[in-house]
């Protein structure tokens, strides 16, 4: 088991003949992720991957059955991409676009939600479940199949942590990339709710970040809702307030976001917090250890 | 990206709303002169800059007379205020004011949506009035597709306890507020004071607006309000290179693929006792061109004693990163230090290359951390 993902994934690529959809749909295909075809206007019967291309999404439905869609296409067009993922009926789909103006998520997220679909992301690094399926951006090696969930706002620093993990003999369950933005479509809460139904996962790990109040948010659902062990990372405690930290929801304003605030949040619901990335496999082995 | 008061007042009048109409001055003269063009009563001079407090500061004075005007303009001008230095001066003419109330529109993260807050501590700092009186603010999320609707706008003003008869007319200015927030990709429009006036008008006093970066590209006109004077001119630099950079006090630079793991190796530098001398994200690939650029925006602060590289490669092969930091070496000139943190496949042929070149190259994270806080003491 593992959540969102597995080996019955059917994933279209969205954005399939540029230059990053191209490029990750070889990645995710040599990694063994099902990808049943692509999706580019005016790329009707070309190939990519090994996938049939088609010119809209409700055609890729209707001839491949795709279930998951995964999109990679420049941020002003990145929002219609979703509109049409989920009026197509694709049930889970996953932003790996940046730089969406967030008055453009605003509708979008509304309109998923009413939909009754899920959206990971955007600029997020798309999720994995090591051993079935690889919808993201994610180099595939460094994860191993496990009993560890993880949920992350960041790309490169969510390698960190999974390779450290790997070394350490701690494979996954799944691991989820959220994304970097101020509204974004899976927050930690809604991540920690499905790792908490999943009989796989045992343990979760969580990254967080300066910005915002999602880490305060799952430090509370955790104190009510989450009985299985959670060690967590935030990242930022030296940002200054006031400045972007590259996400555009890195950010402290108002002087809350802090990594203080969320550290001593999720410490009081029971998360043990480590200083460093490498001491979460660590942690993680205390706190499985009981 | 930020914007001065002066040009935010003028973002809100183009959509209909009511703002105190002045004119922005660079020297004590001009000042004197738009105080004598507004006529014989007080004039406020209100220092323009991207910074708060500007009250407390001292940054905003009344002047009774044109030469008064003239006075408050040249104490005023070349103020520092909170690092920033002062070199314009909103004149504008004095309101009669009866009341004061807060305005604005921000993001609810939480909720996914748009936020309007209206409050009566008008003119004084919000955030203080958020923490301490949670309850004196008042607040309606817009419809994510239709906007602020009309009865919502109402709902603030009687919330607010206006009168009947003023409750519609500040209704208009809530949804033009919103309205400019939305047709502008705005990600805070505030105004602070909104006042009713002796006369029964209203007015927006102050105003502050701030704009989504990743949605100028289409609004040029808003793009053309950035104040070079206001930013600082190497992350200005690194913006047009596609590096996200923010300058800190420090004297470790930082160069790292990714914004997380930037602010995770800010960290670590700090664990092992050192102060990072910048945020800095080169981006997904870290190639040779990028490389070379960060080495540009790192080496050009004086207070840098060591620069620490950490790529976490990825799909991207360690042999290709190390070959771009070599040829990135080939081209600008480092005289400090340099530590690398290389990991990812290849990694190893990676940091053998980088050896060879003489540079330092360590496996983990926290171990090259520790080295680069070594050596710049050493």
């Amino acid at each position: 088991m593992s959540i969102l993902v597995d080996a019955s994934t059917r994933l279209l690529v969205q954005g399939i003949t540029g230059r990053e959809g191209s490029f990750h749909a070889t990645q995710m295909v040599e990694y063994g992720t099902n990808v049943v075809g692509g999706v580019t206007p005016g790329g009707r019967g070309k190939t990519v991957a090994g996938a049939p291309v088609f010119d809209t999404v409700a055609d890729a439905v209707k001839e491949t059955g795709a279930n998951v869609s995964i999109i990679y296409v420049p941020a002003r067009f990145a929002p219609d991409a979703i509109y049409e993922a989920v009026d197509a009926g694709i049930p889970l789909v996953v932003c790996i676009t940046e730089g969406i103006p967030v008055n453009d998520m605003v509708p979008v997220y509304a309109h998923v939600k009413a939909s009754g679909a899920r959206l990971i992301g955007p600029n997020c690094p798309g999720l994995i479940t090591p051993g079935q399926a690889k919808v993201g951006i994610m180099p595939g090696f460094i994860h191993a199949e496990g009993p560890v969930g993880l949920v992350s706002r960041s790309g490169t620093l969510t390698y960190e942590v999974v390779d450290a993990l790997t070394r350490a003999g701690l494979g996954q369950s799944t691991a989820l990339g959220i994304g970097g933005d101020p509204v974004i479509g899976t927050s930690f809460v809604d991540a920690l709710g499905l790792f908490e139904a999943d009989p796989a996962t045992e343990a979760i790990v969580i990254i967080g970040e300066i910005g915002g109040s999602d880490e305060e948010d799952a430090a509370r659902y955790i104190a009510e809702h989450v009985t299985k062990p959670v060690v967590g990372f935030i990242a930022g405690r030296t940002a200054p307030p006031g400045k972007r930290m590259g996400h555009a929801g890195a950010i402290i304003s108002g002087g809350s976001g802090t990594a203080a605030e969320k550290i001593s949040a999720l410490e009081a619901a029971g998360v043990r917090v480590a200083e460093s990335p490498y001491q979460v496999p660590g942690l993680l082995q205390a706190a499985l250890a009981g | 990206m930020n914007v001065h008061e002066y040009q935010a007042a003028e973002v809100l009048a183009a959509h209909g709303i009511p703002v105190n109409a002045g004119q922005v001055a660079t020297t004590p003269d001009e000042a004197e002169r738009i105080a004598r063009d507004l006529g014989s009563g007080v004039v406020a001079i209100k220092a323009q800059v991207h910074t708060g407090g500007r009250g407390k500061a001292g940054g905003i004075k009344l002047a009774r007379s044109p030469q008064e005007a003239r006075d408050a303009a040249a104490a005023i001008l070349g103020m520092d205020i909170r690092g920033h230095t002062v070199r314009k001066v909103l004149v504008v003419p004095g309101a009669d004011i009866a009341q004061e109330f807060y305005l604005g529109v921000v993001l609810d993260r939480p909720n996914r949506r748009t936020l309007v807050m209206a409050s009566g501590e008008g003119g004084v700092d919000i955030e203080e009035v958020a923490r301490e009186r949670p309850e004196r603010i008042h607040r309606q999320l817009a419809d994510p597709v239709l906007g602020l609707h009309a009865y919502q706008a109402r709902q603030l003003g009687f919330a607010l306890g206006l009168p009947a008869d003023k409750v519609n007319g500040f209704a208009a200015i809530a949804q033009r507020l919103y309205a400019t927030y939305a047709a502008e990709d705005a990600s805070l429009a505030e105004i602070n004071p909104l006042v009713l006036t002796g006369a029964g008008d209203w007015l927006a006093l102050d105003a502050k607006m701030s704009f989504d970066d990743n949605a100028l590209f289409r609004h040029p006109s808003i793009e053309a309000l950035r104040d070079p004077d206001e930013e600082n001119a190497t992350e200005l630099e690194a913006r047009r290179g596609g590096i996200s950079f923010v300058k800190l006090d420090g004297d470790i630079g930082c160069i790292v693929n990714g914004a997380g793991l930037a602010m995770a190796t800010m960290d670590a530098v700090k664990l092992h006792g050192g102060e990072p001398a910048n945020f800095l994200d080169v981006g997904g690939g870290a190639s040779a061109d990028q490389v070379a650029r960060a080495f540009g925006l790192v080496t050009a602060d004086p207070a840098v004693r060591a620069i620490l590289i950490n790529i976490f490669g990825g799909i991207t092969r360690g042999d290709v990163v190390a070959q771009g930091i070599r040829e990135a070496l080939g081209r600008v000139n480092v005289a400090v230090p340099i530590v690398v943190r290389l990991s990812g496949t290849n990694a190893e042929e990676g940091r053998r290359l980088l050896a060879e070149a003489g540079l330092t190259a360590v496996d983990t994270m926290d171990e090259a951390a520790a080295q680069v806080v070594r050596s710049a003491v050493a």
